[in-house]
């Protein structure tokens, strides 16, 4: 059974459906990416299992039980945890900060928590007092991430982390990405950088107009003679 | 319901209760009345033409109304020879010091590179140009606030007919509007509501304290009409005929010695009446040329583009419009418009008092009437003037006879009783700031909203 | 020793007529500014009926004063309105509340911008003054008591045989030291609590703060809560010092804006150090120097103009030409708050 699964979605931002029936889901300890063309409605996707966007029919499940009537903040509440592409950090707030912001619906003590995300993210305990609007990109992307895992989710939702970083950053955040699944986390991960995010996918979507038009593992993807030459140059 | 039958009623129903104001009242009452409603008409077209054109947020009415004011004064009042002979030299230096001050400023500004140097070299100019300045301006303006300060006390104006002076006031506060605009359109809209609020606050500091400019707080009072004086007509014979005429009927069945007392009392009131009648022709013409300007600036090819821009800047500048500097054109337009309603509503008090411009009742009134009018619409703005100052003026006494009414029942020496009628006034604010938050909620887009409609004039 | 004493001299004058009163109304017009800072940066809009909330607040306080002092009750040396300002707070918190959830509530659902909200805070200001005005008159109200003076200008002169007296008012010292326990407090309650660290995140990035499960309303109403302390205690101390009429605080309201956004709007920081910015440059730019440097310079360079740079009638404009240059030349302020 998945950890999250969004069925046979239909639905957009009130004009025309952008999600035209997809099927997108993510089991536990597994990598799942969504790619596709832009306008194909990764995000989309992505956004209506968080419910930020309502759905005209299909469902959302979260471990089975039905969760399309929940608000995003219900939804959070549950175990889904998710980092926005742009703006995912508080800015004039520190490190350190940033990640209490990530555990704020937790009552309990944080700082194993804390010490488990400086272990896995070295750098951010050497700059945990630092102003994050003062990282650079990479950095940033990581505390963005961190914020994220603080809440001990069951599903961590990335929207594109690699947009607008450099390759060796790129390389850096996917081995961090690896590791959180170590750490038993579900991932599900939309990305323009197919060719990088397929390889460490256990499952792959590409979504195309809405629709599921190859859903396999990521290994099958690249292999895929008719993926390759769509999306992946060749 | 459309908006031109929306019109009509509303317009009917203004009518009406003016005539209910002139019986149950006075008729001078209702006049006085309409009078002002037509200038606050003037004004909040004023407002409309930056907001609902532009979408410029100016929340300093207040100053251009007084610089229309000053206008009038700087225009009708005639020169005090005495003054200038004592003053002209120092007032000459003075001028080029404070000219130098400014023009040393920006050539730092613009030559130096940004950093410490450059904000010590300004720094340095403004407080040196200051000192040098006042050093030549302060005898300058102690020379002339001598002479005579309990009746002139200062310069004087051009001694030209008051009617020019809305024309003039226009253009006053259109340079002004320039100037302002140049340094502040750039901001976002609340920064620019505020930034207007206080360049205003200034502008009247700077009317109230420059006595050898305008006499300040002592006022000037006396300025000439363009109208005649009740006191002349109630001295010349056509006058006289026409009244009698008038009020032949009521004369007729009055005994003679009777009849000269009523035709007295019918004068004195008359020529009241037949003044503000006057006033009433040139602002309702003032007005109608001012509406048929906008109208036609609306409909046209400017007009649309200016709206275009208001709705979407961003693809306005991609296609090559100068954003900034329509949006200066209708700051500056818009702004010499309510320069003519400030320099009108002088004319009719007949005098300048700078500390009668309050925010409340000039700035936040007029966005009052805009809104409640109609923002973005022109007819509407002309609407909002008329029904806002109505309900604004006779919210007074309406309130204190409420109120009068309602602690009928309390005897006459009653501490809260005179408390509460004395205050009564006050909660004209209160239901000001009750119809604006209920139009804003329930009818945004005012009485008569903006009509956004393709290829019919709009009003 | 002339010279010894011509330059204390000097100093006390400059203490007196410059330092002290900027001291006072500096305080003073940061507690505004941080209410003003707080709604901009949480709520996202320029609060035009601060001011008049400001005089809400004082108004209540002075007739529960007024109340106190009827039963006889008093402090001591210090002002009985000190014993009123919890009721003061209390009603301007419920007004407060029962303005959003009547007013702004409604805007914040359907996502309005900026400028309708300013309007409608507009629309708040007229019905708030109106009821100023209705419930306590439009004239002058002193509620001072207790005593007036910590130091006396003539006891500090035969105290210290100095020519120039220094006299500091009760009001002012009690300014300052509330303002001072207030920052602190508000500043370990944003630093230190997690209700406070959730308001400062929702300031930060809000559709974040959401997604961490902050709840909004939450936020808004402690916002509110924390606005109407401040306003009520700035209100008062203003009352205290000067005296209330319901027009001043009207007027107040551009130094506090000023203020705000001087010192950098959003930024709790900026508004404190935007409030003595202001009220310095007020006092600073309209003081007459001439005393000053008659004790400074020998006789023979005496001044016998007055030294001023803007007459004292110019102390508005002063901070109204520092904001709009502020607005040009740096717009997010000092301590960079919100970007325009």
């Amino acid at each position: 059974m998945s950890v999250l699964i969004g069925e046979n979605m239909v639905g957009g931002y009130g004009g025309a459906d952008i999600l035209r029936g997809c099927t997108v889901a993510v089991d536990e300890g597994e990598i799942a990416v969504i790619v596709g063309p832009n306008g194909a409605g990764k995000s989309t996707a992505m956004k209506a299992l968080l419910g930020m966007i309502e759905l005209n029919s299909g469902s959302v499940r979260f471990r089975g039980k039905e969760i399309s009537a929940l608000t995003p903040q219900a939804r959070i509440a549950l175990g889904i945890a998710f980092v926005p592409q742009n703006n995912n950090v508080f800015t004039n707030m520190t490190v350190f900060e940033n990640l209490e912001m990530g555990a704020f619906l937790r009552e309990d003590d944080i700082s194993e928590t804390v010490d488990q995300i400086y272990q896995l993210f070295p750098i951010l305990a050497e700059k945990r007092n630092q102003l994050a609007g003062e990282l650079s990109g990479g950095q940033r992307q990581q505390v963005a991430v961190a914020r994220a895992l603080m809440s001990q989710p069951s599903v961590l939702m990335l929207d594109e982390p690699t947009a607008g970083v450099s390759p060796i950053v790129m390389d850096e955040l996917f081995d961090r990405i690896l590791e959180v699944r170590q750490a038993g986390v579900a991932i599900l991960m939309v990305e323009q950088n197919a060719r990088q995010a397929l390889s460490i996918a256990d499952k792959g979507y590409v979504l195309v107009v809405g629709e599921n038009r190859h859903t396999d593992s990521g290994r099958a993807l690249l292999a895929n003679p008719e993926v390759r030459r769509s999306f992946l140059g060749g | 319901m459309s908006n031109t039958r929306k019109t009509q009623i509303s317009f009917a129903l203004i009518a009406v209760l003016l005539l209910i104001i002139g019986f149950a009242q006075s008729w001078n009452v209702s006049l006085g009345i309409f009078n002002l409603c037509l200038i606050s008409a003037v004004m909040a077209l004023g407002v409309n033409i930056q907001w609902g054109y532009a979408g410029l947020l100016n929340v300093g009415v207040m100053g251009f109304a007084a610089l229309g004011g000053v206008s009038a004064v700087l225009v009708s009042k005639a020169p005090i020879a005495a003054a200038w002979s004592a003053s002209w030299g120092r007032l000459f230096i003075a001028a080029v010091c404070f000219g130098a001050t400014i023009t040393a400023s920006i050539y730092c500004y613009r030559k130096l590179s940004a950093g410490r140097h450059r904000n010590l070299a300004i720094t340095a100019a403004i407080v040196f140009g200051l000192f040098a300045t006042r050093y030549f301006l302060d005898p300058a303006v102690s020379a002339i606030e001598a002479i005579e300060p309990a009746k002139t006390g200062f310069l004087g104006g051009l001694g030209l007919p008051i009617i020019f002076s809305w024309v003039i006031g226009g253009f006053v506060a259109a340079g002004i509007a320039w100037l302002i605009g140049k340094v502040a359109l750039g901001l976002r809209a609340d920064y620019l509501a505020i930034a207007t609020l206080g360049i205003s606050e200034i502008i009247i500091a700077v009317l109230k304290n420059e006595d050898w400019l305008t006499r300040g707080v002592k006022n000037v009072t006396g300025l000439p009409r363009p109208v005649p004086y009740e006191i002349d007509l109630q001295g010349s014979d056509w006058f006289l005929d026409l009244v009698r005429w008038w009020h032949s009927g009521s004369l007729s069945v009055l005994s003679e010695p009777q009849q000269q007392e009523a035709l007295k009392q019918f004068v004195i009131s008359s020529s009241s009446i037949f003044v503000k009648l006057c006033y009433t022709g040139l602002f309702a013409a003032v007005l109608a040329v001012i509406l048929l300007l906008s109208v036609t600036a609306l409909n046209s090819p400017w007009g649309r583009m200016m709206r275009a821009i208001r709705d979407n800047e961003i693809s306005a500048g991609a296609m090559g419009k100068d954003v900034t500097r329509r949006h200066l054109e209708i700051f500056v337009i818009g702004s010499a418009v309510i320069g003519i309603g400030g320099a009108m509503l002088t004319t009719l008090d007949g005098q300048f008092t700078p500390t009668s411009y309050q925010p409340l009742r000039y700035t936040f009134l007029i966005w009052v009437m805009v809104i409640v009018g109609g923002s973005g619409n022109n007819m509407g703005s002309v609407l909002g003037g008329f029904l806002i100052w109505l309900v604004w003026i006779e919210a007074e006494p309406v309130g204190v006879w409420m109120m009068e009414v309602g602690t009928g029942w309390m005897d006459e020496g009653n501490a809260l009783r005179i408390h509460l009628i004395n205050n009564a006034q006050h909660m004209r604010l209160f239901f000001m700031g009750l119809v604006l938050l209920l139009v804003l909620r329930f009818s945004p887009g005012g009485i008569l909203p903006e009509v956004v409609r393709k290829r019919v004039a709009k009003v | 020793m002339e010279i010894l004493t011509d330059v204390i001299n000097a100093v006390v004058l400059l203490l007196n007529f410059v330092i002290v009163p900027a001291l006072s109304y500096g305080s003073q017009l940061a507690l505004g500014a941080l209410g003003v800072t707080l709604v901009f940066g949480i709520l996202r809009f320029a609060n035009f009926a601060h001011g008049d909330t400001m005089a809400f607040g004082t108004m209540i306080t002075i007739l529960a004063t007024w109340w106190l002092q009827s039963k006889g009750v008093s402090l001591g040396p210090l002002p009985t309105a000190l014993l009123a300002l919890p009721v003061g707070i209390l009603m301007t918190i419920l007004i407060l509340v029962i303005t959003d959830k009547a007013v702004y509530r409604y805007y914040r659902r359907h996502k309005a911008v900026p400028v309708t909200f300013m309007i409608a805070s507009m629309g708040v200001m007229f019905m708030m003054n109106g009821i100023v005005r209705f419930v306590i008159g439009p004239n002058d109200q002193r509620f001072l008591d207790g005593e007036r003076f910590i130091i006396r200008a003539r006891d500090f002169k035969a105290a210290t045989g100095l020519s120039e007296g220094l006299s500091i008012k009760v009001s002012q010292g009690l300014t300052v030291v509330i303002v001072i326990l207030l920052v602190i407090a508000l500043f370990w309650f944003l630093q230190k609590t997690r209700t406070g660290k959730a308001m400062r995140a929702f300031s930060d990035n809000e559709d974040l703060a959401l997604l961490s499960g902050v709840d909004p309303d939450r936020v808004v109403l402690v916002t509110w809560i924390i606005t109407g302390i401040l306003a009520t205690i700035a209100g008062t101390l203003y009352g205290l010092d000067k005296s209330f009429k319901p027009f001043t605080y009207l007027q107040l309201l551009l130094p506090m804006f000023a203020a705000a956004i001087v010192g950098g709007i959003g930024n709790p920081v900026g508004a404190i150090v935007g409030g003595y910015v202001i009220a310095f440059s007020e006092v600073v730019v309209t003081y007459a120097y001439k005393k000053v440097f008659i004790y400074l310079l020998p006789q023979s360079l005496e001044p016998d103009s007055l030294l001023q740079l803007l007459s004292t009638d110019y102390k508005f404009a002063v901070s109204f030409l520092l904001l709009v240059l502020v607005l040009l030349v740096r717009p997010t302020g000092i301590l960079r708050g919100k970007v325009l």
